[in-house]
């Protein structure tokens, strides 16, 4: 049987200013069986998304096709007059965006966005259609099928928005389904659901699908065949066992490499006491922190609730949690940024005021904020030596030839050539801007470092090397870090202790290997099993898990009273759980597990 | 590109893929290279224009200078007079050179207009500014001064104070100056909110940065790029304002010429063909129009090229 | 959420204009030349300037005299010409000098609107959907040029052309107010012509920009990639979201097309509020100068009120609540 689809020797550039081309893709060639799910695989400038878009006979704003050919059954669909590729986008190929949120029309009802393609290319009637949608909402088992189609983007989550991006591609019943990175945005309570969903229902349409990824593990999942691409070139193509199992390539097995294996007891690093004192670096006392005025000065949205955290000196504390557990705004609160409405933060031992503007210059030093996106958190207008250079000015005061010599250690400190101090931020790449976010925190000779997410926004392979350099840092300097993450294996491989944060509260803390081995909390529990692993037939497995029947998908509730994990808990006893807050159950060294249920009850 | 140092030798194959590329310059098309030879031009003709011109702005031209050789009429009359050797581009109503009054005018309506719109800016940034960094209620309480002040349709603003205090060239300038800084107010605050919000002022200040500083180190230098978009689009309706002020007789004052108020007296020349009043409403039209051509120049740059090519 | 939004709307509308009113009775108050001065002239003595004063109320402290006066302005009693001007005399009620012209300046604006709107919005959409080709760049140059120039420019040219050189049109409006038919349409065609090519060139610009800021959005890509025609992305996807910035613009054009005319008034010597409020200050008759100005601010704030509240109920976040 011939390919679905034959990508031939396919290049595209990309058109400057100057009107010089510079290529994005260097004659690349592979194909799709009907039936088949080829995944393309690479980093951020690899090209992955620029060829799988052009299956639709399409290049983004700025690129041209140069040569090659994207043959659908025979057709080269580049050449083709915008009519007839106009007639195949939709009905014969369908794209699944990265951010469902972004790529669903805020004025548009999901019903006539998910059946507009099938209506207009005369696939289907109106009524046809939406029956076909209905069909498809209960196929990737989404809530209140037959009304969603009345609901408008915003009324749903982002969960639901994804799964029902796959309705709106495979209404029309294509014969080739593009998918983006549609699970990169989700949490992995969600990603997991979403992926099943995926996966079924492309094998119950017999489908094929190119699927666009940077995340091998996620690739492990659903995956026939696998192309790895770097820098606009294929690197190796072979079946997904092949690829995954006996990688031939070096730029592939590089890759494997930086993958953190899934979190378990006995990765992080041996915490070295010798710095250790009385007092914590860094303490927080039931701290309960909003945003917005209610009544008698407390938050009309309270985002953290009575949380106690302890930071020792030179040690790492990993907190995690999904988007909205609250895991931002409690470093906001260590570094002042946003005022505790209850509770004390403690700097060795010393109550610090709740507001930035209160605390003495020698406290702002001791705690600095490494943000998250170092896109925006570099100032574009200034150069590199200005932005370090102020830090070392307005802490401790040097000047002159000694703050540049200070400011060439910081940049080596990070591993960046000494001439990047002349450069703006712009000139750098992400990895490079994200180092130069961490010289200006270490510039301030900090005691504890607060870092928020700093590897998220980054490729897999330069995140695994900027957390090597913290690693070396840390050892170096005897900092104490404040390791903000959603993704447990970054946090695994990294901190001594870890505070689990759900809704606004501490579910379960105290040191990595008795967190990450049981008895667990059951949300512990869920986010373990949750973590995509670099395993052909991991997903199946995972999905027979209680919890993940029990928790998956479900949008996450502040509550002022009871366990706000009640309503996803496998093990939840109603009356109790919904009606009272869990006690402290504390099981030594520090390990604290807040439930209702007894050790015994925990899962082993 | 060094993403690392101590790498292994095969990692080091694959570094991080360049995706910053080289600050890029401004780049223009040829309307807007065309609107900068323009501008280029008048600016040329403010600094130049009176020491340039043949005649003084207020010269009421000799009869003598218009006597044709060989005629036997001694008084031809002066005003309305075509293009001729004597006056490039002929005479006015009351018989003086157009091209003198133009250039001199150059330097009064373009200088005035420079001048008001300056003053817009110093006022609507500082109180814009102001607003966006100093807090709820003071931004409550300058917004809606300003939200009042922006109800008033401005021509008749202006044409209310004036007639009242009369016209003045620092009145003229202040009064302009004041109705334009409530939009400039507007985007400032705008723009400056926008900045606030950043990470990186989020960075000052927890720094333990003072107000001043984020205020000039970090707000400032992010919102100039487009601030000067805004202050050439700004100068144009300064320049339409001030004009039409003039027009109707409220702007400046005789004898000094200025574009608008040229226009103004030498309607009366048009059914005979005279070009007086042609010149100087082709000089407002040439200037605000290369401005915009630059305006939407930068604009379309800033702004990318999406917008440029779709479907 | 809808509601809550449309109250906060009207609050801040009405503080508004609370602020437009001290404004103006500030701005009024310090105008110099006083009305008693004015209307004795030559006969002035002290003791008949303090007489009339006290009659006219003059002699109160001015915090007394603003809430007097916003008092009357409630209750609907703009109170009587203290100069005269327009048709009035001296102790014609403001409400009977505002009324004709009120009509005439509603009339030119409707028309104008009725033209200039649709006509606009058509144009700027047609040169979004055909970005780059023939007819963008002749409506983005067009439209430049015609920003670009004063308002009496292009009211003179027409002029010159229509009324000198074609003589199709009389070149001047003088409306005596019982034009009917035919007189009217003549009348009303200079000073239309030329607001409908200003107004139309701002609202064309602004739908352009918008619609193809619209067009850069992930959900316009969205659509194209589903195969959607370029009529449809225009009319179905874009425009619905452009709707919010568009309306505004057509407001402010409103707006300017009932206060901002005075230039094409003064040209046409069409006889609307702008030209009675100008008559009005060089009379010093300030309670028909505080009329105006209110009615102008009031028109003002009403129609960003009616484009706020059409933006808000084009955004089905609001419309629709979670």
């Amino acid at each position: 049987m011939p390919a679905l689809l034959e990508i031939d020797r396919l290049k595209i550039d990309a058109r400057g200013d100057d009107d010089g081309l510079t290529p994005i893709v260097k004659g690349v060639s592979f194909s799709v069986k009907r039936g088949e799910v080829v995944a393309l695989i690479g980093e951020s400038g690899s090209g992955k998304t620029t060829i799988a878009l052009s299956a639709l006979g399409y290049a983004k704003p700025g690129l041209e096709f140069t040569g090659g050919e994207v043959r659908l059954d025979g057709r080269d669909v580049i050449s083709m007059p915008p009519n007839e590729q106009r007639a195949l986008r939709g009905r014969r190929v369908a794209y699944l965006a990265q951010s469902a949120a972004a790529t669903f029309n805020p004025a548009l009802t999901i019903g006539e966005q998910v059946t507009e393609s099938p209506v207009l290319h005369g696939q289907l009637s109106r009524e046809q259609a939406d029956l076909r949608a209905e069909e498809l909402y209960r196929a990737l088992e989404l809530p209140d099928p037959d009304r969603l189609g009345k609901r408008y983007p915003h009324q749903v989550s982002g969960g639901q928005l994804q799964r029902l991006m796959a309705a709106m591609a495979l209404c029309g019943k294509p014969d080739l389904l593009i998918l983006d990175e549609p699970t990169t945005a989700l949490d992995v309570t969600t990603q997991i659901e979403v992926l099943k969903a995926f996966k079924s229902v492309i094998r119950q349409e017999g489908s094929a699908a190119i699927y666009v990824t940077h995340d091998l593990s996620v690739v492990a999942q659903i995956a026939d065949h696998i192309v790895v691409l770097y820098a606009g070139d294929v690197q190796e193509h072979g079946t997904a066992d092949k690829v995954i199992n006996r990688p031939s390539h070096d730029y592939t097995r590089r890759l494997m490499a930086a993958v953190r294996p899934p979190p378990a007891a006995g990765q992080g690093d041996e915490s070295s006491d010798a710095h250790e004192r009385d007092a914590p670096a860094l303490e927080v006392r039931s701290v309960t922190a909003g945003y917005g005025k209610g009544r008698n000065g407390a938050p009309s949205l309270k985002v953290l609730r009575d949380i106690n955290v302890a930071v020792q000196r030179g040690h790492t504390v990993g907190v995690i949690g999904e988007s909205g557990c609250g895991k931002s705004t409690l470093a906001r609160v260590m570094s002042g940024l946003l005022p505790a409405s209850e509770g004390e933060v403690l700097l060795d031992g010393d109550r610090l005021q709740p507001s930035l503007h209160q605390r003495d210059r020698g406290e702002l030093q001791k705690v600095q904020f490494v943000f998250q996106m170092a896109d925006t958190a570099l100032n574009p207008r200034q150069r590199i030596d200005h932005i370090l250079g102020r830090p070392i000015e307005f802490y401790l005061g040097l000047k002159g030839a000694e703050k540049r010599k200070r400011i060439g250690e910081l940049l080596h400190m990070v591993e960046l050539p000494p001439e990047f101090a002349g450069r703006y931020p712009e000139e750098l790449s992400g990895g490079q801007k994200q180092r130069v976010n961490l010289a200006r925190a270490l510039a301030a000779s900090p005691e504890v470092l607060l870092c928020d997410e700093v590897i998220s926004a980054l490729d897999t392979i330069v995140g695994a090397n900027v957390i090597e350099l913290l690693k070396r840092l840390r050892k170096q300097t005897g900092v104490s870090f404040v390791f903000i993450s959603h993704d447990l294996s970054t946090i695994a491989s990294f901190a001594d202790e870890i505070v689990v944060l759900y809704a606004g509260r501490v579910v379960e803390q105290g040191p990595t290997d008795r967190v990450l081995s049981p008895p667990y909390h059951p949300y512990t529990r869920l986010l373990i099993s949750s973590v995509p692993e670099l395993r052909i037939g991991w997903l199946e497995e995972a999905m027979e898990t209680q919890e993940a029947k029990a928790g998956i998908d479900r949008v996450v509730k502040l509550t002022e009273i009871g366990c706000p994990f009640f309503d996803r808990c496998p093990l939840a006893v109603e009356g109790t759980c919904d009606r009272e807050d869990p006690p402290i159950r504390r099981l030594g060294e520090g390990h604290a597990i807040e439930c209702h249920r007894s050790e015994r009850e925990f899962m082993h | 590109m060094t993403e690392t140092t101590g790498k292994t030798g095969a990692a080091a194959q694959f570094e991080e893929l360049p995706d910053a590329p080289p600050r890029r310059r401004l780049q223009l098309s040829w309307t807007g290279k065309l609107g900068v030879c323009v501008v280029v031009f008048w600016a040329a003709i403010v600094v130049a224009g009176p020491t340039i011109a043949p005649y003084h702005e207020a010269d009421i031209l000799d009869e003598a200078l218009f006597v044709v050789p060989g005629s036997d009429n001694p008084y031809p009359d002066t005003d309305y007079q075509p293009p001729s050797r004597v006056v490039y581009l002929g005479s006015d109503y009351l018989g003086r050179d157009t091209l003198s009054r133009t250039l001199f005018g150059a330097r009064t309506t373009i200088g005035i207009s420079l001048a008001s719109t300056l003053l817009a800016y110093l006022v609507g940034v500082t109180l814009g500014i102001a607003a966006a960094v100093g807090g709820a209620t003071l931004d409550t309480v300058l917004s809606r001064i300003n939200d009042a002040f922006l109800s008033m349709p401005t021509i008749m603003l202006g044409l209310v104070v004036i007639a009242a205090i009369g016209s003045t060239i620092p009145i003229l300038i202040m009064l302009t100056g004041l109705i334009y800084a409530t939009s400039v107010f507007r985007i400032a605050r705008a723009l400056g909110l926008d900045v606030m919000v950043s990470d990186f002022v989020e960075a000052a200040r927890v720094r333990g940065e003072g107000l001043w500083w984020i205020i000039t180190r970090e707000i400032l230098p992010n919102v100039a790029m487009p601030m000067a978009t805004d202050f050439g689009l700004r100068f144009v309706y300064v320049i339409l304002f001030i004009s039409s002020l003039s027009f109707l007789g409220l702007g400046v004052q005789p004898p000094q010429s200025d574009w608008g108020s040229m226009v103004r007296e030498n309607l009366s020349g048009l059914p005979y063909g005279s070009i007086a009043p042609l010149v100087p409403a082709l000089a407002i039209a040439t200037l605000t129009i290369a401005i915009n051509l630059i305006v939407d120049d930068v604009s379309a740059h800033a702004g990318g090229k999406l917008a440029r090519r779709m479907i | 959420m809808l509601l809550h939004a449309m109250l906060r709307r009207i609050a801040v509308g009405i503080a508004t204009l609370l602020v437009v009113s001290v404004l103006i009775f500030i701005g009024t108050s310090v105008l110099p030349g006083d009305v008693a001065n004015i209307i004795l002239g030559q006969m002035a003595t002290p003791e008949s300037l303090a007489a009339l004063r006290a009659k006219l109320g003059l002699d109160q402290p001015a915090h007394v005299r603003y809430f007097f006066w916003l008092g009357n302005l409630m209750t609907g009693d703009l109170g009587v010409s203290k100069a005269g001007s327009g048709f009035g005399t001296i102790g014609t009620p403001i409400s009977e000098m505002l009324v004709p012209r009120m009509w005439n300046t509603i009339r030119l604006a409707g028309v104008v609107a009725a033209v200039a709107v649709p006509l606009s919005m058509a144009l700027g959409l047609l040169a979004a959907m055909y970005p780059g080709t023939r007819l963008d760049r002749i409506v983005t140059f067009t439209t430049l040029g015609l920003i670009s120039v004063p308002e009496f420019l292009v009211a003179t040219f027409l002029v010159l052309v229509v009324a000198v050189y074609l003589g199709w049109l009389p070149a001047t409006a003088y409306m005596s107010g019982n034009e009917t038919g035919w007189q009217l349409v003549k009348a009303l065609a200079m000073p239309t012509l030329t607001l409908v090519i200003v107004a139309s060139s701002q609202i064309m610009r602004m739908t352009r920009a918008t619609v193809l800021n619209v067009m850069s959005s992930p959900y316009i890509e969205m659509a194209i990639l589903k195969g959607v025609p370029r009529q449809r992305i225009i009319l179905r996807h874009a425009l619905f979201n452009a709707i919010g910035p568009i309306v505004n613009v057509v407001a402010l054009n409103l707006a300017y097309l009932v206060s901002g005319v005075v230039i094409v008034e003064t040209i046409f010597a069409y006889p609307g509020l702008a030209k009675l409020m100008i008559d009005a200050v060089q009379t010093r008759d300030l309670p028909l100068v505080q009329a105006c100005a209110m009615i102008f601010c009031a028109t003002y704030i009403v129609l960003i009120f009616i484009a706020d509240m059409a933006s808000i109920l084009s955004n089905p976040r609001l419309r629709h609540p979670k």
